[in-house]
């Protein structure tokens, strides 16, 4: 029965964030692809140990903000100027100036909406599983441990290869982490 | 030259003692002790304080909710307006809580993005005083409408009465998209911090129902590096889009004012002034919450006398605009040269009102002077009687400028005086019941201070520090 269980990758625990950082450099320059490291909060210099690209959650946040320009814009003209025209103290029924205010609002409202929905978009959260989070040594991850972790699924690895990297890194401890 | 091959030795000498900074996190506490320390508030038995705490605070929000009852189901006559004087406390208490709430978008925003770390163990408690502040705050543009089953009407919703449309000219109408805006990306903000908090609840915590609503709400956090690098660049885009927004807020909440033409309210000065006394009176109340909790949590290593000092100094620099402000009311008052506008300011001196504004110079001129001293800033007891001054001398600021201005207008005929009834002080200590059940409540279930990230700020969290495992070596 135990072979029936497939295996989801090999789990290295550091203790120092400096530990997991020269790891996580030697797992890059091995060239793995699916992997990745957790941490109990953002370290620094990180992103650059394992290679990540600046993250694409900007775009999101302004797109969500054009939108809610012209779409400030829109309501406002529609609303005051087209649907329902009404003067007030014989002003034109249009300019760009009364509705600043609140077109300056939706614009912050909707590029929030951008910034926070497109970082659980880009993280696939939220998430209902996920093998590591039945792992009872990973509970670690949001308290003081550092984890790398190196999926079966990477075509680079190897069962023998693979632990030996992470050895040679340093790691405190190593395991299979059940899929 | 062999010699030549070997890099000199390059000695570093520790810095001198007085410039040396004082650590944010005392004692070298470990991130494990942060975890145990923040997460154990909410994990131990419930201190005794609390029941207390929550069994008078939970009474006064009941009786806010009987007054507003009373209010809806009889009408606003039950207030103490009258002709020249519609907006009485209703509005003041509005604008008192809705400034409250900036100090806490002042630290998780604005200090966020001038790099100030110490921030960390403060973000949390403030951004939680802010939606609950903001929530307080919503309670009275609301009820003050009259009849407030229309209150609808201050959205632009599609209605049956036409193709009929609020008028987006009128700066309450603006109001409305501020406060709601704000209300919206402080909450956002507030959980999006909380999301890697809750996982470290999530991961410790026993009992089956906590498992799952911790569980849920932390949405399956892994604390994946991929995760993070995402998180921190929404992270830094919220508080770009936070500081422009809290400047914003209370500068249309001051649209109110300064866009009609009261004398008294028609003053450019406005927008500034009010930013500044919003952030004044946010830290008085973040103190006033902070400094208990720091010594019935014995969260003292975390919460520093650092801490408290340096918000004393914000609390010294906004005052100090605030108090400019004031000074300066009075100098355009009497050189602008309309004797309506220098009337109005006469008369909030010397006039019927006087009081109330003294009441506003002595706490909000003279209290955060005492700020100067450093023996003032690190006696914890006085910290927190002058944060208490500053609240009490920022609600008499919004009463000046809403009553004094309106109860005396151009027709003598039609000057009157205003004074609250029983429902309008009920309904407004009700409010502050409101809050504190919210606040206990999220100090029972919550984690208080920001457990991930002040674990980034400690040196253990430093790759490039010996406690953080740096061997002195280079890494590429």
């Amino acid at each position: 029965m135990i072979n029936d269980i497939q295996a989801y990758g090999l789990l290295a625990e550091f203790h120092t964030p400096a530990d997991a950082m020269h790891a996580a450099e030697k797992v890059r320059d091995a060239g793995f692809t699916r992997w990745d490291v957790h941490t109990p909060f953002p370290v620094h210099g990180m992103d650059e140990a394992m290679g990540l690209k600046d993250s694409k959650v900007g775009w999101f946040s302004f797109l969500g903000g054009s939108t809610g320009f012209t779409l400030g814009y829109l309501m406002i003209w529609f609303m005051n100027s087209y649907n329902y025209p009404i003067v007030v103290g014989g002003k034109p029924l249009m300019s760009p100036m009364f509705p600043f205010p609140v077109v300056y609002e939706m614009t912050i409202l909707l590029s929030a909406f951008g910034a926070i929905f497109g970082m659980l978009f880009m993280n696939r959260l939220p998430k209902l599983y996920h093998p590591l989070l039945k792992n009872c040594r990973f509970k670690g991850a949001t308290h003081d441990k550092f984890y790398v972790i190196i999926e079966t699924a990477d075509p680079r690895y190897s069962d023998a290869g693979t632990r030996e990297l992470l050895e040679s890194a340093g790691c405190k401890h190593m395991e299979t982490v059940e899929d | 030259m062999a010699s030549s091959s070997t890099a000199p030795q390059l000695k570093i000498s520790a810095p001198p003692r007085e410039i040396e900074r004082e650590p944010l996190v005392l004692n070298q506490r470990s991130p494990g002790w942060i975890s145990d320390q923040i997460a154990g508030i909410i994990e131990g038995k419930t201190p005794t304080w609390w029941w207390v705490t929550m069994a008078i605070s939970l009474p006064i929000m009941l009786m806010c909710f009987i007054m507003i009852g009373y209010l809806i189901s009889t009408g606003v006559g039950v207030w103490g307006l009258n002709s020249p004087i519609a907006w009485g406390w209703a509005i003041v208490n509005f604008v008192f809580w809705i400034g409250i709430g900036h100090a806490g978008t002042l630290i998780s925003a604005v200090l966020f993005l001038l790099r100030q770390k110490w921030r960390t163990s403060i973000n949390r408690a403030a951004e939680a005083m802010t939606i609950f502040a903001v929530m307080c705050a919503g309670i009275f543009p609301g009820i003050h409408v009259g009849r407030i089953w229309f209150a609808w009407w201050l959205f632009p919703l599609p209605n049956a009465n036409g193709p009929i449309w609020p008028q987006f000219r009128s700066p309450l109408l603006w109001d409305v998209f501020a406060v709601s805006t704000y209300f919206t990306v402080s909450l956002l903000f507030w959980y999006m911090g909380l999301i890697p908090d809750l996982a470290t609840i999530r991961d410790r915590c026993k009992g089956v129902v906590r498992k799952f609503f911790y569980g849920l709400f932390s949405l399956g956090w892994t604390g994946s590096n991929r995760h993070w690098s995402n998180y921190e660049k929404a992270y830094l885009l919220l508080a770009g889009l936070s500081t422009p927004l809290v400047l914003s807020v209370h500068s249309i909440v001051s649209f109110d004012f300064a866009v009609s033409q009261v004398p008294g309210w028609h003053t450019t000065i406005f927008p500034p002034y009010f930013v500044a006394g919003a952030i004044f009176s946010g830290f008085g109340m973040v103190l006033t919450l902070m400094i208990p909790l720091r010594s019935l949590f014995n969260l003292q290593d975390l919460l520093t006398v650092r801490h408290i000092e340096l918000m004393c100094k914000v609390t010294l620099a906004t005052g100090s605009i605030v108090g400019y402000a004031y000074g300066m009311e009075f100098f355009i008052a009497w050189y602008g040269g309309n004797p309506y506008e220098a009337y109005a300011f006469q008369n909030r001196a010397f006039g019927p009102y006087w009081w109330a504004y003294w009441i506003m110079i002595s706490c909000n001129v003279i209290t955060p002077h005492l700020f100067w001293f450093k023996r003032v800033r690190t006696n914890m007891v006085f910290v927190w009687i002058l944060s208490i001054f500053v609240n009490i001398g920022m609600w008499f600021e919004r009463f000046v400028i809403v009553v004094t201005s309106l109860h005396r207008d151009y027709i003598p005929a039609n000057w009157s005086y205003y004074s609250p009834t029983y429902v309008d002080v009920l309904t407004f200590i009700g409010t502050f019941g409101l809050f504190m059940v919210l606040f206990l409540l999220f100090i029972r279930f919550l984690p208080l201070i920001a457990i991930s990230e002040v674990k980034g700020v400690t040196n253990h969290a430093d790759p490039h520090h010996p406690l953080g495992g740096a061997k002195g070596g280079h890494h590429s």
